[in-house]
C-alpha cells in the first residue's frame, strides 16, 4: 500500500470530500493508488449501498429530477452521492460538464457528494471508472448513489446497467426521441418517471408507457410508471417508495444479486480493455496496415499472445 | 499507470450577482476546444459555493468572472474558501472587466493570473493549460 493510497482512505471514512475527490481522480486516471485504494475499501458499505440509474433524453430533465431526489432522500437524513455523466467531444476530447447547474442548491451540502465525469469518447474505462466511483462513494458513507446519464449513446447505456434500479425520465413532447430509444433503454429500465407532468400530452404518454410496462407491473405488483414535477418536487416522494419497495423486492428474490454480478463482469470487461489499451495501440503501429481489418485483428492478438 | 495524460479538469464560475455569463460561456466551450474537461457551475454562486464544488470535482484549476465590479472582494474570497477546504494548492485565474489598478492587487490575494476584455482567447487557454500542469506537477511531487 502506498502512503497516498493510505491517507486516502483514511480521509474517505472521515468523509473528507478533498479525499473522495482525489480517490475518484486517482481511479479514473488509473494511477498508481488505485489498486491499492479499490482493494480497502470498506465491503460492508458496498454490499448496502442502492445504486440508482437516471437516464432519458436530453430535456426531459434528468438534472432536476435527480436535484428533487437529492432533496427529498436528504430529508430522510441519507446521504448521498451522484455520478453525473456527460460527453465528451469526439474531436477534441475536451467536454463540458453541466449537470451541476441544477444540483447547486445542495453545494454546501457535506451529505451530498456530486461528482461529474466525462465519457473520454474511447474503448473501455468508462464503466470502470463510475463503477469504482460508486463504491468509493459507498465506502465514504453514502447510503444511495444516483448515476445521471443520457440515455443515447452505447457507452451510456453500459453505464445505466452499473445500477440495482433503473429509472427512465421522459418528459411529453419528445415523440421522436422516445421511438428512438424504445428498442433499447425500455427494456433495462425499471420505472418510467414521466416528468413536467402538468404540461400537455403527459396523460398520453403515460398510458402508452403503461401499456409497454404492464408486463413488468404484474410480477412485483408494484407501479412501475410514475408521474413527477420535479420543479415542484411533486410526485418525488411517492417515486422513492416505489422505488424503495422495487429494492426490498430485488433483494429478496436475487435479483439484485445477479444484476450486481452482472455489473461486475461488465466492469471487469471494461478493465481489461482499459488496461489492454495502450498495449493494443502500440502493437497496431507495429502491424503493417494494408490487410482486412478482421485478419489484422487476429494478428494483432497474436502478436500479443494473448491466445 | 496511465499511458497517456488525462484531460484537465477545470471549473468555471461565476461569483455573485452578476448574470452576464457570455464570457464564461465562450471561456468554457474554449477550453473544451482544447481538450480540457469543464466543470461549469453557472451564475450567481456564492465564493463558498464555488469553493465547495471544485474540491469535490477535484480540478486542477478555478476560473472565475465577474464583469459587475465585485471581483476586488469575490475573487479573493473564493481563494480563502478554497484554502479553508484544504485546496489552497488549486490556482485561480479570473477574467472580465477589472481595471488595471485592480490587477496587481488581485494577484498580491493570490490570484493566479487575471485577464481582461481585450485578452486573446489563445492567451487565456495557455495559462489554463501552465497553471493545471504545474498543479499537476505539484500534485506528483506530494
Amino acid at each position: 500500500m502506498t502512503p497516498k493510497s493510505d491517507t486516502l482512505l483514511a480521509g474517505l471514512k472521515n468523509q473528507d470530500p478533498r479525499a473522495i475527490g482525489r480517490a475518484i481522480s486517482a481511479v479514473e486516471n488509473n494511477s498508481h493508488e488505485a489498486v491499492a485504494l479499490l482493494s480497502a475499501l470498506d465491503r460492508d458499505r458496498i454490499h448496502h449501498v442502492l445504486v440508482l440509474g437516471i437516464t432519458g433524453p436530453p430535456g426531459a430533465g434528468k438534472s432536476t429530477l435527480t436535484s428533487s431526489l437529492i432533496r427529498t432522500l436528504r430529508h430522510q437524513k441519507k446521504r448521498v452521492g451522484i455520478i453525473a455523466v456527460d460527453p465528451s467531444s469526439p474531436i477534441s476530447g475536451g467536454a463540458i460538464l453541466g449537470d451541476r447547474i441544477r444540483m447547486m442548491d445542495h453545494a454546501l451540502d457535506p451529505d451530498v457528494v456530486v461528482r461529474s465525469m466525462a465519457t473520454r469518447g474511447r474503448l473501455g474505462g468508462l464503466c470502470a471508472s463510475a463503477g469504482a466511483t460508486v463504491r468509493i462513494m459507498a465506502a465514504s458513507g453514502c447510503e444511495v448513489v444516483l448515476i445521471e446519464t443520457v440515455g443515447v449513446g452505447q457507452s451510456e447505456m453500459d453505464i445505466v446497467r452499473l445500477a440495482d434500479i433503473t429509472l427512465m425520465v421522459l418528459a411529453p413532447g419528445f415523440g421522436d426521441d422516445i421511438q428512438a430509444m424504445k428498442a433499447g433503454l425500455l427494456e433495462v429500465a425499471d420505472f418510467l418517471v414521466v416528468n413536467k407532468s402538468d404540461t400537455q400530452g403527459a396523460e398520453a404518454l403515460c398510458m402508452d408507457m403503461e401499456q409497454i410496462f404492464s408486463a413488468k407491473e404484474e410480477k412485483s405488483g408494484i407501479k412501475r410508471v410514475l408521474q413527477t414535477v420535479a420543479t415542484e418536487n411533486s410526485g418525488v416522494e411517492e417515486l422513492l417508495d416505489s422505488v424503495h419497495s422495487f429494492s426490498l423486492y430485488i433483494t429478496d428474490n436475487g435479483i439484485k444479486e445477479k444484476r450486481r454480478d452482472q455489473a461486475l463482469n461488465a466492469e471487469t470487461l471494461d478493465w481489461v480493455i482499459e488496461m489492454l489499451r495502450p498495449r493494443l495501440i502500440q502493437a497496431l503501429e507495429k502491424t503493417p496496415g494494408k490487410n482486412d481489418p478482421r485478419l489484422r485483428a487476429e494478428q494483432l492478438i497474436k502478436t500479443l499472445k494473448l491466445q | 499507470m496511465t499511458t497517456e495524460q488525462s484531460p484537465y479538469r477545470v471549473l468555471i464560475g461565476k461569483p455573485g450577482l452578476d448574470g452576464h455569463d457570455r464570457g464564461a460561456k465562450f471561456i468554457a466551450r474554449a477550453l473544451r476546444d482544447e481538450g480540457f474537461e469543464v466543470i461549469y457551475t453557472g451564475i450567481r454562486r456564492t465564493a463558498a459555493e464555488i469553493a465547495a464544488t471544485a474540491i469535490q470535482e477535484d480540478v486542477d484549476v478555478v476560473g472565475l468572472s465577474s464583469l459587475s465590479g465585485a471581483h476586488l472582494r469575490l475573487f479573493p474570497e473564493v481563494v480563502q474558501e478554497l484554502k479553508n477546504r484544504g485546496g489552497a494548492d488549486i490556482p485561480v485565474l479570473g477574467g472580465g472587466v477589472i481595471p488595471d489598478e485592480d490587477i496587481e492587487l488581485l494577484l498580491k490575494k493570490g490570484m493566479n493570473a487575471i485577464f481582461t476584455s481585450g485578452t486573446p482567447a489563445a492567451t487565456i487557454i495557455q495559462s489554463f493549460t501552465t497553471a493545471s500542469q504545474q498543479h499537476r506537477d505539484h500534485d506528483a511531487q506530494k
